[in-house]
């Protein structure tokens, strides 16, 4: 006798109707550990396996990072102009209506004030997921109007970078993002309150080479890319490949433009330990 | 080398000097036709430049005979001392600066330098500068505050090199750095665009109270031709792309992204370089002598107001 015998005879379920286990519940790490979502979760989006950092956006890294996950949004509506009628393969506005449309966020940046085991801060965290992190006028404005917040507030800045550089589509606009932003912290570093940067992958163009490489710590996520140029104009210049690990965070740190590389799951732990000895 | 749209001049200009040598061993009598010639010639140049597309003057803004920055520093200094090295890894010679006497005035210049030929295009790295080069444009900047001394700084480059030690050795922490710091230079600040303005490495050395661009330059996030590769996945699109990015003077001007334009000599920067050069003396004393006037802390927080204030973004 069969262990499992069809009672009901002749079930034919329509495709429509068949059950799949939905998307996304199971990751997987470059070295091929599966790691389920759950589990994901509760580890702060890092393989137990192999200690591979996942990407994660504004959302999970607010939640990893402020109390409770409670804070207070700032800015939040702000969105992309299109001063130049930018059109490529595909009209700006059109891009970013989409991109918002995928990712449910308003442009790269998101900025919130909150408390981190009871330390008030402020928050800017990019999101890789829209237009790849890129920085426009939006990325720049809420930047600066954070760190107006914490000049207003006394509190201490961090921001959490992740892009891939600036926003093509806003030109000459993009470009001054870098100086505008650099100018403000300046004016951050006026008054003696600390401004973290951490870099997580991948941090390059524009972004390196303004806020991300100015703060008064620098720190990153282990494996993270981060650099000026990215990897494939490098060896494009070059025609050489490139050293293994070229440009991670380990790199960078050994070349001295980090302070210290902190895993995510301690990353909370750490950046209060610091701000804690700067009171 | 002739760009394509300065043939049809070059062609008339050689035919007049045809005939100026013809009328030289002759008795004929030429000079109605030199005239009218002259005329054409001039009337010629003037609508090609008056209506050159965008693309076009990116072509200009890296002809082969255009001006570079020590070509402009020697036109317009009784004196210059080059000065060299950034203290802590070597000398950078896509980047230079030193001293020069500008009709009695004492100040800094600092610019990306490209080559005229091949050996010089190698030793100059085609203006593109390493960390180590924007680490000396700052050294450079702060020994002119330290002496009280304003800082002129003419850009041209395609871009900071994106080369295996200039990550190693911080080519975007080197930016990031002069970008911050030029924000609190004490002494007047004028940025000049006198050929291609490329990105960050362009910005490096472009935190102004003035920002000034020749009449056929551009300056932008990005170059055309990268654009293109990455927007439209080929390079043929450049084009499109120049028209896209809105990268020229007039274009930077409207976008109140730049402080002004200063006009060329018909026909480009590289058909007259004293008449050009003149023209950048007259715009420096000009807003030098305007920049004097406030105390250093009003600019640099005017300096900072002008850039804090750049972007566009809707639902405040």
């Amino acid at each position: 006798m069969a262990w499992f015998r069809r009672k009901d005879k002749g079930i034919q379920t329509p495709t429509e109707a068949k059950k799949e286990a939905p998307d996304g519940l199971w990751y997987k790490t470059p070295k091929g550990h599966p790691i389920h979502i759950r589990e994901l979760k509760n580890n702060c989006f890092v393989s137990p396996k192999d200690n591979y950092h996942f990407r994660i956006g504004s959302r999970e890294y607010f939640e990893i990072l402020f109390d409770d996950n409670k804070f207070r949004e700032l800015d939040k509506d702000l969105t992309s102009a299109d001063p130049l009628d930018f059109v490529d393969t595909k009209a700006y506005p059109d891009r970013i209506a989409s991109s918002q449309e995928k990712t449910k966020l308003k442009d790269a940046v998101r900025s919130a004030t909150g408390k981190m085991n009871d330390i008030p801060l402020v928050i800017c965290c990019m999101d890789f997921e829209f237009i790849g992190g890129s920085m426009g006028s939006v990325v720049g404005e809420k930047i600066s109007r954070a760190i107006d917040y914490c000049l207003k507030h006394k509190l201490p800045l961090l921001v959490i970078s992740k892009s891939g550089g600036a926003r093509m589509m806003e030109a000459g606009f993009s470009l001054m993002q870098m100086a505008k932003t650099s100018a403000k912290l300046t004016l951050l570093a006026d008054q003696g309150i600390p401004y973290i940067s951490l870099l997580t992958d991948p941090t390059t163009g524009g972004v390196t080479a303004s806020f991300a490489m100015l703060g008064d710590f620098n720190i990153a996520e282990p494996g993270a890319l981060i650099g000026f140029a990215g990897p494939r104009v490098i060896r494009e210049t070059i025609g050489k490949s490139l050293p293994k690990g070229f440009q991670s965070a380990e790199f960078v740190l050994d070349h001295g433009f980090l302070d210290f590389i902190v895993d995510r799951r301690e990353l909370k732990d750490r950046l209060t330990s610091l701000l804690q000895m700067l009171q | 080398m002739l760009l394509e749209f300065e043939k049809p001049i070059a062609e008339l200009e050689a035919k007049l000097a045809d005939m100026k040598d013809l009328a030289a061993i002759s008795d004929v009598d030429v000079s109605e036709a030199v005239k009218s010639l002259e005329d054409k010639i001039k009337e010629l140049k003037q609508e090609t430049f008056s209506n050159l597309t965008r693309w076009q003057r990116v072509q200009l803004s890296r002809h082969a005979d255009r001006p570079y920055t020590l070509d402009y520093i020697n036109e317009l200094c009784d004196e210059f001392i080059e000065l060299h090295g950034d203290r802590n890894v070597r000398d950078d010679k896509a980047m230079i600066g030193g001293f020069g006497s500008v009709d009695g005035r004492t100040m800094m210049f600092v610019g990306q330098q490209k080559g005229r030929n091949t050996k010089q295009r190698q030793m100059r790295n085609f203006g593109m500068a390493n960390p180590e080069g924007y680490r000396k444009a700052l050294r450079l900047m702060r020994l002119a505050e330290k002496f009280k001394k304003p800082v002129v700084t003419f850009i041209d480059t395609p871009g900071a090199y994106p080369g295996l030690e200039a990550e190693e050795r911080g080519q975007g922490e080197a930016i990031a750095r002069n970008i911050q710091r030029m924000f609190r230079l004490k002494v007047p600040v004028i940025c000049i665009i006198i050929g291609e303005g490329a990105s960050g490495g362009a910005l490096g050395i472009a935190i102004g109270d003035r920002v000034l661009m020749l009449e056929n330059t551009w300056y932008s996030v990005i170059s055309p031709e990268s654009c293109s590769t990455i927007l439209w996945r080929s390079r043929d699109y450049k084009e499109q792309a120049a028209e896209a990015l809105k990268p020229t003077a007039t274009d930077m001007l409207k976008s109140k992204l730049i402080d002004g334009i200063i006009k060329e000599p018909v026909g480009g920067a590289h058909t007259d370089l004293v008449d050009m050069t003149r023209r950048i003396k007259r715009a420096i004393f000009r807003h030098l002598d305007d920049l004097e006037e406030l105390s250093a802390e009003d600019r640099v927080s005017e300096r900072i107001e002008k850039f804090t204030s750049m972007g566009v973004v809707s639902g405040e």
